[in-house]
C-alpha cells in the first residue's frame, strides 16, 4: 500500500524540490560563477517556484477554492517581487 | 453523508474543490507567512546597507548543515502528505508511522540547529556580533520555534491517526496540522537561500 501511495505525482514533485535545493546550493557555493548577483536572482526564483509547488501539491491548494488558491499565488508573486526588488535595489 | 474529502459541491460548470483543514488554520498560516515576508524584506534591506559585512559574515555559516536541514524538512513534508493520503485512501494504519517519520525529521532539524548554534557560540559569534548575525539568530530562531510547535502538532496528528474512528471533523484537524507543518517547510525554503546562499 505504501508503495502505491508513493507511486504518485507528489513523489515526483518531491524529487523536483530536492533537485531544486541541490541546484541552488551548488549555484550559491560555486566558485567559478562570474556573476553572484545573477546567480542569486536565479536562487531566489527557484526558492519561490519551490514554495509554489509545496503549496499546490503538499498543501493541496490546487484542489482548494479559488479564493484560497488565489491568495496563495498572490502571496508567492508579491513576496518574490519584494524580495528580488530588495535584493537588487536596496 | 459526510466524507473525509469534505468536498464543496460544485455548481454547474465549476470545478470540484476541497478546503484542506479548517478556515482558522489558514488565517494563522497566512498571518505567519506574511510576518516572515516582512522579515525577509527587512533582512534584505539591512543587507543592502552593509553588503560587504553580510557577505563576509555569511562565509562563517555551514551550508552543509543548511542543505541537510532543507532535505530533512522536504522529506518530512513528503511523509506528512503521504500520511494524509493514506487516511483518505483507507490505509489509516500507515499514517501514525508516516507522521512519526516527519517528527523524526523535525527532531533531526533541531539537532542540526543545536550543533550549528553551539559551534557559533563556541567561536564567540552571538546575536550581538553584528547585524548579519543578529538577523541570522532572530530569523532562524523564530523558525526553529515554529519547528518545535510543528512537532507538537505532529504529535497531535499521530494521536488522532491512531484513533480508529476517523470522522470528517477529526480528519479536518489532521489536514490543518499537515498544512501547518508544510508552512514550516515552506518558510525554510526561502530562509535557507536568503541567509546562506544569496550574495552580490
Amino acid at each position: 500500500m505504501l508503495a502505491t501511495l508513493l507511486r504518485n505525482r507528489i513523489t515526483a514533485v518531491w524529487f523536483v524540490l530536492i533537485a531544486g535545493a541541490l541546484m541552488s546550493t551548488d549555484l550559491g557555493t560555486g566558485h567559478g560563477i562570474s556573476s553572484h548577483q545573477a546567480a542569486s536572482v536565479v536562487i531566489i526564483m527557484v526558492a519561490f517556484i519551490k514554495v509554489f509547488l509545496v503549496g499546490m501539491y503538499f498543501m493541496e491548494l490546487r484542489e482548494a477554492p479559488n479564493v484560497l488558491r488565489g491568495v496563495f499565488c498572490g502571496y508567492c508573486l508579491l513576496v518574490f517581487s519584494v524580495v528580488t526588488g530588495m535584493f537588487l535595489l536596496a | 453523508m459526510t466524507t473525509l474529502r469534505n468536498v464543496v459541491s460544485p455548481s454547474k460548470g465549476k470545478r470540484e474543490t476541497h478546503l484542506p483543514g479548517e478556515e482558522g488554520v489558514w488565517v494563522l498560516i497566512f498571518g505567519d507567512m506574511l510576518l516572515f515576508g516582512v522579515f525577509f524584506a527587512t533582512f534584505l534591506f539591512y543587507r543592502g546597507r552593509e553588503p560587504g559585512l553580510f557577505t563576509e559574515s555569511q562565509t562563517h555559516l555551514s551550508v552543509t548543515i543548511g542543505i541537510i536541514n532543507t532535505l530533512l524538512l522536504l522529506t518530512s513534508s513528503l511523509f506528512v502528505v503521504t500520511g494524509v493520503r493514506a487516511i483518505r485512501q483507507g490505509a489509516q494504519k500507515l499514517a501514525p508511522a508516516l507522521f512519526f517519520g516527519a517528527f523524526l525529521c523535525g527532531a533531526g532539524f533541531g539537532f542540526d540547529k543545536y550543533i550549528e548554534y553551539s559551534e557559533k557560540i563556541s567561536h564567540g559569534i552571538t546575536p550581538g556580533t553584528n547585524n548579519f548575525f543578529m538577523y541570522y539568530f532572530i530569523l532562524t530562531g523564530l523558525h526553529m520555534f515554529h519547528v518545535l510547535i510543528g512537532m507538537g502538532v505532529l504529535t497531535f496528528m499521530i494521536v488522532q491517526a491512531r484513533k480508529p474512528d476517523m470522522t470528517a471533523r477529526r480528519f479536518g484537524y489532521v489536514e490543518g496540522g499537515a498544512c501547518f507543518w508544510h508552512m514550516v517547510d515552506l518558510l525554510w525554503i526561502v530562509l535557507f537561500p536568503l541567509i546562506y546562499l544569496v550574495r552580490s
